[in-house]
């Protein structure tokens, strides 16, 4: 089994369309995408109801999870840095993780074979 | 001689003309006039539609967990009370007047009420119809009270509480302004439509309900958000549309009075979503939707018992300084204090209320209505006297009973829901429903389902409701 890669991209929503097109052009053909809350650096905004104000922390943002055997990391990482960059706080984050194994459910693939396209499945052969 | 004849001829002329006036004012109070009639039927289905439109008023203001228990209390009413209203209320409000401070019972279960005119309330329009309109009045006011203690107060207790305090606040003020005989009415104390009857003394109640059930758990800590501001929009929206029913109605017949009040009422409303957006926009930087809306609602309570005696350029003051006053008790006022009136039912009820009714004093004119009287910017300073009379008492009655009642209660029944009741939410904690479930994973099994019963339990299901 080779060796397989979570990468998890937090980031502005509106940066959502463009990420998956630069992950379409290097050789991504999955993702699972995520509706999420979360603050860092960006602290949140200001909120008014009848005069009385709020600070609300939690900032929306989506996570994206592309887990890779073929594709380098290093590319993905590089696409994600350059499409998600605004170069103001709240940019987001990226974390990368060892995966131990993959299973496809509906044929028990299991591996790197599991997360394959299976239109590339001859370039493995 | 012609001379003489023909005086003689005017004469016998003009009291011919005279005489079918004065038989007209003798049978007048059988004469059912179709048009009035209609418009008063209209208006009752009008007012009716400001409950449910409070109960969506009020229901995007408070969190999910609470939408529908909030709802409820409004909608519910509107059947508590209109039974309340047909077997007593409506005899202690408008009955028989007993020393000018409460209706007596010889009108119970409507009895007597009928399809005839009432010439004390209404010639020209069925006492029926005249019932019905007011009717929809005593529903409303109950509903308004429920912004105040929204999201901590136990159904039941609110349930019981809700109907003492229409037959012991409600129904006797409403005589006291309203109902021949009444003292306030008796002084000559102005109210069109209700700024004393429904706005203030709801506004009022509610205040001490907030004081004396407490804070919601969290309040002024936590973020507490308005879970809804479309429904809340739409809320105003109707309330807006159904208040010319309530004042314009209000005239009891469809004539220039009902006119001037459909006109002043719009005309404050409008007023009072300006001021109240511009005063917000000045102090907080934002224009906000919520506040365009709570603007709307303290010009339609601030004009409600001027409705009928005040032009349309008054009215624009009335507006103007409604949406200001009632802004700055919602957002400066309560924060100071620090009360949990959660959705400011005193803030622009009893507030705007107040300030409608001494306004009325300040505005009102004679040549708007013969019927009513000059305010002190039109010369009669003793009138703006009255209207301080008229809100006091009913400040001081409304607190006081309230007071009572909640105290009595508190001694037999519990008032506010537990604190793990509260963290839920009293949609299931105290309905067994949710307000929405569409992105919400539901996990479990039919308890019970007719269908089901003769067949084996069914296993525990997952799925996306």
């Amino acid at each position: 089994m080779r060796k397989m890669t979570k990468i998890e991209i937090i980031t502005r929503p509106e940066k959502l369309e463009a990420l998956k097109e630069g992950m379409n052009k290097i050789g991504v053909t999955g993702m699972t995408v995520s509706q999420v809350l979360g603050y860092g650096l960006q602290k949140g905004h200001r909120e008014v109801y009848r005069g009385t104000e709020y600070n609300v922390n939690l900032v929306p943002k989506v996570k994206v999870e592309i887990v890779v055997c073929e594709v380098p990391v290093e590319s993905v990482i590089e696409t994600a840095k350059t499409v998600c960059r605004t170069g103001n706080v709240g940019d987001g984050k990226i974390f990368v993780y060892g995966i131990d194994n993959a299973v496809r459910i509906r044929t028990g693939e299991e591996g790197d074979s599991a997360i394959l396209d299976p239109a590339d499945i001859h370039k493995l052969k | 001689m012609t001379k003489r004849l023909s005086s003689l001829a005017s004469f016998s002329l003009a009291l011919l003309a005279a005489l079918p006036t004065a038989l007209a004012a003798e049978a007048a109070p059988a004469k059912i006039d179709t048009g009035d009639t209609a418009f008063v039927l209209i208006s009752a289905a009008l007012v009716l539609l400001m409950t449910p439109a409070l109960a969506l008023f009020y229901g995007g203001m408070c969190r999910t967990k609470n939408v529908l228990s909030t709802i409820m209390q409004s909608f519910f009413i509107i059947g508590i009370i209109s039974v309340q209203w047909v077997l007593f209320g409506y005899s202690l409000a408008f009955g028989p007047d007993i020393s000018h401070f409460v209706g007596s019972l010889e009108w119970i279960g409507l009895n007597g009420v009928g399809n005839s005119p009432n010439a004390d309330y209404a010639a020209t329009i069925p006492h029926s119809a005249f019932m019905i309109f007011q009717g929809m009045f005593a529903v409303i006011t109950p509903a308004l009270i429920t912004g105040a203690f929204a999201e901590r107060m136990k159904f039941s207790a609110f349930a019981v509480f809700t109907v003492v305090w229409a037959t012991l606040v409600y129904d006797p003020v409403a005589h006291w302004v309203w109902g021949v005989g009444g003292w306030l009415r008796e002084m000559g104390v102005l109210d069109f439509a209700g700024g004393t009857v429904v706005h203030i003394i709801s506004g009022v109640s509610g205040l001490v309900i907030a004081l004396m059930i407490g804070k919601r758990k969290g309040y002024g800590s936590e973020v507490m958000l308005p879970h809804h501001l479309p429904m809340t929009v739409l809320g105003a929206g109707l309330l807006w549309f159904g208040w010319f029913g309530f004042n314009a109605g209000s005239a009891l017949g469809a004539n220039e009075i009902a006119s001037n009040a459909f006109v002043v009422t719009h005309v404050s409303a409008a007023a009072a979503t300006v001021s109240w957006v511009l005063a917000e926009w000045l102090m907080h930087g934002k224009p906000t939707v919520l506040g365009a809306a709570s603007g709307c609602i303290a010009g339609l309570v601030s004009i409600t018992p001027a409705a009928g005696f005040v032009s349309p350029l008054s009215a624009v003051a009335i507006g103007l300084l409604g949406g200001v006053i009632c802004y700055l008790s919602v957002s400066v006022v309560k924060a100071k204090l620090g009360y949990d009136d959660s959705l400011d039912a005193f803030g622009v009820h009893g507030v705007g209320g107040a300030w409608g009714a001494l306004a009325t004093g300040l505005f009102a004119s004679k040549a708007v209505n013969e019927a009513g009287a000059d305010g002190l910017f039109f010369g009669n300073a003793a009138q703006f006297t009255n209207q301080v009379i008229g809100v006091a008492a009913s400040c001081l009655f409304a607190a006081v009973m309230t007071f009572v009642i909640i105290k009595i209660m508190g001694l037999v029944m519990d008032l506010r829901v537990s604190e793990a009741q509260e963290m839920q939410g009293l949609d299931l904690s105290e309905h067994g429903e949710r307000g929405y479930s569409y992105q919400d994973l539901v996990t479990g099994s039919p308890v019970s389902f007719a269908a089901l019963e003769s067949q084996p339990v069914p296993a525990t299901k997952t799925s996306m409701a």
